[in-house]
């Protein structure tokens, strides 16, 4: 990996890595006596260890290959073994999260090991460590294969995908130690958040780069739905995230904005790390990948971008109706319901444009457990966008709200949509990455497609029951006039349906667990093949690359 | 709610810059040829295109 840099880039990665191990000791100092400090030396550690692989190559020959005549894949490569990384710890903190609540004994009694701890470490962890590697990874092949060009340099992607990482190892080790900003998904705090700034922007001009480079005049519509994805994230976060640190030596901040204010910042933020996030980027990854498996143009090319430009503008007013009945005024969670229920249609047509696509080609999805993955993930984003439209109609919101319905639906789209299209996408990319011509074990695909969908039924039908019966446990009333049930009756009929929520979760754990497993041994085992012509068009790339030294 | 003057124009500014990219896409033809545009991603091995040939080489 390292003999592809030139060692100017080596002097590079080495004074960057340097520099982020010395913050990290300025961190340590500083705040040696509490969190921060922790995070100081966990950045050093990051850090040195980086420098040290770089340092070790830093005399190494430099690379004789043309560069004109290839993709530049290997943070691509890196960045997919990291989110399976991610998913299999986060699933799993998942399935420990569900069984504490079934089995409070699950704690063991620890303060890091409480609920309130690990459940971020596993959203977070899903969100950001297994979707946020798998978009970065999988925007880095897109662009490149859409735009006919390679990126521009060899350091910025890899400056995004280990600087995203070093962010995630950073909430998550916070999380267990109790630093938290106690905002939903926007859990890190203030130096977290500006390390995330730094690398986000990173990542936005390394696209505009690449763009530019294009040798193919037309921008792919993936390509607009990752840009959406990068920019709005950007802006997100910035705004969600302005807080004062309570002193700059310590890992404590207090938010800029009060009460209903911050509520409605936050919830403009947490919807849309839902839409930007979790939907747009994934929808780039299933207008590119199900094409590309199903070997067959997308059905209606125009109906993708009218949905995409119908998603950019409708979705960002969406968040207040996560607030319907507070103090927020009315006019504004009305504002948010009408948006919400407007934005079926742009969902609707990205899920019915993608089974329209496989229209024709139902045997392939029969035999293929690859595009079987994307088919349901399309059916599940579906499913999904029209529960969530459903849901934020005030009065429905008022049986939903606060109740595990709202996991319930979370979940139908995280697993069904987000993780489902993710693992599909991983399946088709990882054969074509590595040179392979197919994967370890096909038995393994149908296993992990099973144990998936079995597992986020099971998991969604228990959250849809349990929810529904505590909503309307809750608004049932004696004749009197007083509430029929305490809330330890409402705990009481929960149990069994968290019993089988933490099973469901299992089941999709074990799929995501043998998928790695599949991934590594596809990379180990099975043999190279011959590589189909995969470059970009700007080279002479069709005649054999001669090896030119730089 | 004084957030609501901070949130409302940042959301719009957000929807100008999408609209002004929207509008840029129509005036640079990225919409003339969609069946084409769909279905150039599924060959990898075409030849180059012929690229906007002095981009590369102009100086």
């Amino acid at each position: 990996m390292m003999s592809k840099l030139t060692g100017f880039e080596r002097t590079k990665a080495m004074l960057i890595t340097g520099t982020g191990a010395l913050v990290g000791l300025v961190m340590a100092a500083a705040g040696h006596d509490n969190a921060m400090g922790a995070h100081g030396w966990i950045v050093l550690a990051f850090c040195a260890v980086l420098f040290f692989f770089v340092a070790n190559a830093a005399y190494g020959p430099e690379p004789t290959e043309d560069r004109a005549t290839s993709y530049y894949d290997d943070p691509t490569k890196v960045g997919i073994i990291l989110s399976l990384f991610w998913a299999v710890v986060a699933m799993g903190m998942g399935v420990w999260v569900a069984a504490q609540l079934a089995w409070p004994d699950f704690r063991f009694d620890a303060a890091w090991s409480s609920f309130g701890r690990i459940r971020p470490v596993h959203t977070s962890g899903v969100i950001f460590g297994f979707g946020g590697n798998a978009l970065i990874a999988t925007s880095y092949h897109i662009m490149q294969r859409t735009c006919r060009a390679r990126m521009p340099d060899q350091i910025t992607p890899w400056f995004v995908l280990l600087g995203f990482n070093l962010f995630c190892i950073v909430a998550a080790s916070g999380y267990l130690m109790g630093v938290t900003q106690s905002k939903e998904y926007a859990e890190p705090e203030w130096y977290a958040d500006l390390w995330l700034v730094v690398v986000w922007v990173a990542y936005f001009v390394l696209y505009m780069r690449t763009l530019a480079r294009r040798n193919e005049p037309h921008i792919y519509v993936a390509n607009w739905y990752y840009m959406a994805f990068i920019l709005v994230v950007a802006v997100l976060h910035i705004v969600n995230n302005m807080a004062v640190p309570a002193s700059f030596t310590g890992a404590k901040s207090y938010s800029a904005f009060s009460g209903v204010q911050d509520a409605m910042t936050q919830w403009w933020y947490g919807h849309n790390a839902v839409a930007f996030f979790l939907t747009s980027g994934f929808l780039g990854m299933l207008y590119y990948f199900l094409p590309k498996r199903a070997e067959r143009p997308i059905y209606s090319y125009r109906l993708s971008i009218l949905s995409f430009w119908g998603i950019t503008f409708f979705y960002i007013w969406a968040g207040s109706h996560h607030l319907h009945y507070t103090a927020l005024p009315h006019w504004v969670q009305t504002l948010g319901m009408t948006f919400s229920v407007m934005l079926l249609l742009p969902s609707w047509a990205s899920a019915g444009n993608a089974l329209m696509t496989l229209n024709g080609a139902w045997h392939k999805v029969r035999d293929d457990a690859t595009l079987r993955f994307m088919m349901v993930a399309a059916v599940f984003y579906g499913l999904s966008t029209f529960e969530g439209s459903f849901m934020a109609i005030r009065p429905v919101n008022s049986l939903s709200h606060y109740t595990d319905w709202t996991i319930g639906h979370v979940h139908a789209g995280a697993m069904g949509w987000v993780a489902l299209i993710t693992f599909g996408s991983i399946y088709a990319l990882v054969p074509v990455l590595w040179r392979r011509e197919t994967m370890y074990s096909w038995k393994a695909v149908e296993w992990h497609f099973w144990l998936a969908l079995s597992g986020t039924v099971i998991y969604i039908f228990a959250m849809w029951n349990s929810g529904i019966i505590q909503g309307l446990m809750w608004r049932t009333y004696t004749e009197s006039g007083t509430l029929r049930y305490s809330f330890v009756d409402t705990l009481i009929e929960m149990h069994p349906y968290y019993i089988a929520r933490t099973f469901g979760g299992l089941l999709f754990f074990v799929g995501a667990c043998i998928g790695f497993w599949n991934v590594v041994m596809t990379i180990r085992h099975v043999p190279r093949a011959v590589p189909d012509l995969d470059y970009p068009t700007s080279s002479e790339a069709m005649e054999p690359a001669v090896p030119v030294a730089e | 709610m004084t957030i609501l003057s901070i949130l409302i124009p940042v959301t719009l500014c957000m929807g100008c810059v999408g609209l002004a990219a929207f509008f840029w896409s129509l005036r640079n033809g990225q919409y003339e040829d969609l069946s084409g545009d769909a279905e150039r991603i599924l060959f990898d091995d075409d030849r180059p295109l012929p690229t906007p040939a002095t981009k590369e080489t102009s100086p």
